[in-house]
């Protein structure tokens, strides 16, 4: 099969079902080793799927490539059928408000409030102040939050802060949910909650992937599985284990 | 309509944020305004006195005239046409015709008070002269040469240590002042652009949260450009109003404790000061916190 014809085939794939779809992505910085060598991953509609692997696996540069904040030496980076490298920088935010980002240091605004972090969200995407006020509440319920909307992030505590970093990347309801190491920061109590809610979030349709070091969250959510190491897909199963670097 | 709406939304959101950030960030907000307010100060200050200092010079120009003297013999006809020609120099401001009458009446009122009845004739009845003044002292040398070969002129009379130093004193205080105003604007640029990329430095991870959230970089940058701005105009009113009441404070004392000396210093009213510092320091203030704010914005927008 040629190129141009494999390009073709892939591209009525991503059409259907496929909302991210990686190529034969290879990234490699200025210095050092290639951080993502050849990988080649396709991630359909409504799947909730687990990306794991030691440190400089490539984990946080796949992220990073998804966000489009770096691009790919060679290969292509497809989300919800837009190629990456060919979005233009000012194209960039509207791309990125079909993903939602929940990262392990919450990255909250610390000088707002609950309620604010999570309508600046919106306010990004222009909607009406009126709308706003309808959903924010909303949102804030789901994650069970609705009382503490008025406290700033550091009277909360890290549970919680995720909880409003969870509200802030859905009240726009994003195709794709992206979370980094979202229990990184938490106790097993709080980190079982939060994996409890992406499940609830991803049981509505949205794509949901998680970069976890987690091992009894992966082991015990029977859930689609990458694993990465050193810069490659050394395997993808789906209801999938943690596998360790040794294994 | 609907897209109208959601613009003017987002405009006031932007103005709002603008506000709140200056009291959100107050350090931030307090340094910058200090900053700017007082390299104004400086910069104020400096401008007041610089500008009564020329103001001084050219009233002690206006003050500076040649005299001009008239063949014995001329009618005084030939003497005013001669007045008019002189008149129509691009270097006259003024003129004044002094006949030999109105001549030996100044002079005997200046130095033969009551002595003055054993002159049954005028002494001075050769010296009809024509005072002239210049819009320029610079210009008085090719004026004299103009008026020495003038037919009928007879001596002009004139100071040529006035003139070339009061040429000279005015072109000092122009590269004096041309120097100070751009070291001073050199420094207030570099303390408060340095004090503008700390203030964002600090909040390089909020510009990151914005754009991984996607928002646009006019959406994050207008923000803080309007609390540059705000900033910048909050640094120039402060130091404006402390000028203003420094210097009428300053006018007031000097009136009155050296009151001999008001009739050589000539003040300029605040009005004139402030004709042109207002407008000056509240561009440069509103100039530098835009530019200061929109630069260091730019360099965390690649995100």
């Amino acid at each position: 099969m040629s190129a141009n014809s494999r390009q073709k085939r892939r591209q009525q794939e991503t059409d259907g079902n496929e909302i991210i779809l990686l190529d034969n992505v290879s990234k490699t910085y200025s210095t050092g080793a290639p951080a993502l060598n050849g990988v080649t991953l396709s991630i359909n509609k409504g799947e909730f799927v687990f990306i794991v692997g030691d440190s400089g696996s490539g984990k946080s540069t796949l992220i990073k490539l998804l966000l489009r904040e770096l691009t790919a030496t060679s290969g292509t980076v497809r989300v919800m059928g837009a190629d990456l490298a060919r979005i233009r920088h000012g194209k960039i935010p509207r791309f990125r408000r079909n993903l939602g980002i929940v990262f392990q240091d919450f990255r909250l605004l610390k000088d707002r409030n609950v309620y604010e972090n999570v309508a600046f969200a919106q306010r990004i995407v222009e909607t009406p102040s009126r709308e706003i006020r309808k959903n924010v509440p909303s949102i804030l319920a789901t994650v069970g939050l609705a009382g503490k909307y008025k406290a700033r992030p550091k009277q909360l505590s890290g549970g919680e802060q995720q909880r409003v970093a969870l509200a802030r990347a859905l009240v726009n309801k994003p195709a794709i949910l992206l979370a980094d190491e979202p229990t990184g920061n938490l106790d097993p109590k709080n980190s079982w909650e939060i994996m409890k809610l992406l499940e609830e979030i991803n049981e509505t349709g949205t794509t949901v992937l998680v970069v976890t070091h987690n091992r009894e969250i992966v082991n015990a959510m029977q859930k689609r599985v990458i694993t990465m190491k050193k810069g490659v897909v050394v395997s993808d199963e789906e209801m999938g284990v943690y596998i360790d670097e040794e294994d | 309509m609907y897209i109208s709406m959601k613009r003017i939304s987002t405009l006031f959101y932007t103005l709002a944020q603008g506000f709140r950030s200056i009291f959100r960030n107050k350090w931030f907000s307090l340094a910058s305004v200090a900053t700017i307010g007082a390299c104004l100060f400086l910069f104020g200050i400096f401008y007041a006195v610089i500008s009564n200092f020329q103001n001084i010079v050219k009233n002690a120009e206006k003050g500076v005239s040649v005299t001009v003297f008239f063949d014995a013999g001329l009618g005084e006809d030939q003497m005013k046409q001669i007045g008019d020609l002189i008149s129509q120099r691009p270097e006259v401001s003024e003129t004044r015709f002094v006949s030999a009458d109105e001549a030996w009446e100044g002079f005997r009122g200046d130095y033969f008070e009551g002595y003055n009845d054993g002159f049954t004739e005028n002494p001075l009845a050769n010296c009809a002269n024509y005072e002239v003044y210049l819009s320029d002292v610079s210009l008085q040398g090719a004026l004299v040469t103009y008026i020495e070969s003038i037919e009928g002129v007879r001596r002009v009379r004139h100071s040529e240590l006035t003139a070339t130093m009061l040429t000279g004193v005015n072109l000092l205080i122009g590269y004096v002042s041309l120097g100070i105003i751009a070291i001073l604007l050199a420094v207030s640029i570099f303390l408060i652009s340095n004090t503008v990329t700390i203030g964002i430095s600090v909040r390089k991870e909020e510009i990151n949260i914005m754009k991984y959230i996607g928002a646009t970089d006019f959406f994050v940058r207008a923000p803080f450009v309007v609390e540059g701005m705000l900033i910048g105009l909050i640094g120039a009113v402060i130091p404006l109003g402390a000028i203003y009441f420094l210097y009428q404070y300053v006018l007031e004392y000097i009136a009155g404790r050296f009151a001999t000396l008001s009739g050589l210093l000539n003040f300029l009213s605040i009005r004139e000061i402030f004709g042109t510092l207002g407008p000056v320091a509240l561009g440069i203030g509103v100039g530098i916190g835009f530019l200061g704010s929109f630069t260091t914005v730019r360099k965390h927008l690649r995100v």
